[in-house]
């Protein structure tokens, strides 16, 4: 029982840090928070359900396309709209809310509510881990979570663009004198969150059915985890997705899943009243509060 | 933007309104119908609406006010500095109070709605008070979150009638009685704080969202006038739910819904924010329009979404600014002189 438990915890905390990844990404590099992250998931979802039924097309031609459409998505996002408010934090939170109310409510409208809505798993299959039955794709998404996170470290530490983005974080106007075009590169973010949004999607996803409402849970899951773990930190994330995924285990496992999203809430609440930067976060003391 | 400026835009003020500026404006008819037409139509429209009105549409008419004053509270916090992504708090808890005082113990609504305006605009001040000193994107956050934990708890711990809510609730005696005081309200609200913030008391609130630290600097607590502020539209915002949840005999967790958050921050970006009449037009503009689509279902929220965009993009000040700058300047195309 709680062999089991914790396994799972382990399995929700990476489903947890891939969510938040994408969020992180982007608000660590241009400072831009994606209230339409929640809705560029489930658009991931049902167009890949979309292009999977009603194209027909195989399931390793699908969820690439479907990858690469929502990170350009996100990135017009930025080209088309976010440019024009950019530097204006609450224009940019009102903006990126409309777009993402947008996309969920209209398909909220178009009714795609079932159990025939919903990706294939991978892998069929099961095996066993210390007594405990745990099924191949979520064995997937831990492998898959454990190397994104160490692709993106990697990225980041060692390629020209990751040195750009990381430029971009730490001062704006220094990087603009070395030739870097900060609109570029924040355009970028949003389409790199956006593709890694996606493609926690299409992992996700085949766990259970794409319903309209997780355009709402995994912003907030989102949110929650990048809170505590410090808005822009990629280790503050990890380690808060593991507090997170396995508090939330348990506390599903002996109150009730009511109680499962409570937890985070009232974990984004706890972390902003104490310490506002997150666990790991880099105090910008002014910024957040006076 | 084109490359080549030859000729730029140029503003001026129109000379009728220079004419209004002073006590000269006595001087003649014109300049005071000038002056009156934009304060007395607004009141002549709705009049005119009340007395053609169906019934159906004066309960319209009654949501639009309650709307109206959530705006109108969301635009005062804005003034203060305080981005609330969640007036559903300060709605629902209002609702709340009244509504579960009403059935639990009984009392006439002439009781309930003065103790829930006060009462939510307490609760909610002492439950944002740990987070006062926190700004911007921040702040928001919390106020986007709280909500949404009220209405988890209320879920999982099935207390106030759970996921059914309390129903059967006392209502007022006719519709006549519904719309007056709503509108008086309304009235009372969108005045009372546009004189408010005209006073030395609303130049240290637009103070503190201009520039918190030379406020603080001028030897002022900001932290008590930003909570006296978070009571102020706490209160006229719990008001609203108290008086909605009377209207519609019923409290339940969509007062807690993003409805209620959303419909305000679309009001006010589209009306123009930081005149409290902005936000008003806005209500007025958006409630018997989303009204009127009902028949759409869930697309008018899209539309609230795409509003919202395209007005934060396109027109940022709002319809309310743009219409005082056409009322009161012209606008003509000059030479540039290099």
């Amino acid at each position: 029982m709680l062999l089991s438990t914790l396994v799972y915890g382990v399995v929700n905390s990476v489903i947890l840090a891939l969510v938040a990844l994408g969020f992180n990404l982007t608000f660590g590099i241009s400072g831009i928070a994606n209230f339409a992250y929640g809705a560029l998931y489930i658009l991931a979802g049902f167009g890949s359900w979309m292009l999977l039924n009603a194209l027909g097309l195989p399931l390793l031609v699908s969820l690439p396309a479907m990858v690469l459409m929502t990170a350009l998505v996100g990135g017009f996002i930025y080209r088309f709209i976010l440019i024009r408010v950019r530097g204006m934090v609450i224009s940019e939170v009102i903006a990126t809310f409309g777009i993402g109310l947008a996309i969920v409510e209209l398909f909220r409208y178009f009714g795609l509510v079932g159990f025939k809505y919903s990706l294939p798993v991978f892998v069929d299959g099961s095996f066993l881990i210390g007594g405990v039955f745990l099924d191949l794709q979520r064995a997937f998404i831990v492998v898959l979570g454990v190397v994104l996170t160490g692709t993106l470290w990697i990225f980041t530490l060692h390629t020209k663009t990751g040195l750009a983005f990381r430029g971009i974080a730490q001062n704006e106007r220094t990087v603009l004198c070395f030739g870097i075009d900060s609109d570029r590169i924040a355009a970028l973010s949003m389409g790199f969150g956006g593709g890694l949004c996606a493609l926690a999607a299409v992992v996700i996803l085949p766990l259970g059915t794409i319903s309209v409402d997780a355009g709402y849970d995994v912003l907030l899951q989102a949110l929650a985890v990048c809170i505590v773990g410090g808005l822009g930190s990629a280790v503050g994330v990890i380690i808060a997705s593991f507090i997170l995924g396995i508090a939330q285990t348990f506390s599903a496992m002996y109150l009730g899943t009511h109680w499962m999203m409570i937890v985070s809430l009232v974990a984004i609440l706890a972390i902003l009243v104490i310490r506002p930067s997150g666990l790991l976060g880099k105090q910008k003391e002014l910024e957040e509060r006076i | 933007m084109s490359k080549d400026l030859k000729r730029r835009k140029e503003r001026l003020d129109r000379g009728i309104k220079v004419r209004s500026e002073d006590i000269f404006a006595l001087s003649s008819w014109k300049v005071m119908l000038y002056l009156l037409a934009p304060r007395v139509l607004p009141f002549v429209v709705v009049l005119g609406f009340i007395l053609f009105a169906s019934p159906y549409w004066k309960m319209v008419l009654v949501s639009t006010t309650m709307f109206g004053i959530l705006a109108i509270s969301w635009d005062l916090l804005l003034s203060t500095g305080m981005v609330s992504l969640g007036q559903a708090l300060f709605f629902g808890m209002g609702a709340y109070i009244a509504g579960s005082l009403n059935h639990i113990w009984g009392w006439p609504l002439w009781i309930t709605i003065p103790v829930a305006t006060v009462g939510g605009g307490l609760l909610c001040t002492l439950l944002l008070v740990p987070v006062l000193r926190l700004r911007g994107i921040y702040f928001a956050m919390v106020t986007l979150v709280l909500p949404l934990v009220l209405v988890r708890i209320i879920e999982a711990t099935r207390i106030l009638g759970g996921t059914e809510g309390i129903s059967g609730l006392a209502t007022f005696q006719n519709i006549g009685e519904e719309l007056g005081l709503s509108l008086l309200a309304f009235l009372a609200v969108l005045l009372g704080f546009r004189r408010l913030m005209g006073t030395d008391y609303g130049l240290v609130l637009q103070g503190i969202r201009d520039n918190d630290r030379s406020v603080i600097r001028s030897g002022i607590n900001i932290y008590w006038f930003k909570a006296q502020a978070l009571f102020l539209a706490g209160s006229v915002a719990a008001f609203a739910g108290a008086f909605m949840t009377h209207a519609y005999m019923f409290v339940g967790m969509p007062v807690f819904a993003l409805d209620y958050s959303i419909l305000p921050i679309t009001a006010a970006v589209v009306g123009g924010t930081g005149t409290l009449a902005g936000p008003a037009l806005g209500a007025f503009i958006l409630v018997p329009l989303s009204e009127a689509l009902r028949g759409l279902g869930a697309l008018r929220v899209v539309f609230y979404g795409l509003f919202l965009v395209i007005f934060i993009v396109a027109l940022p000040e709002g319809i309310f600014h743009y219409l005082q700058r056409r009322y009161h300047q012209f606008e003509r195309w000059v030479k540039v002189e290099v």
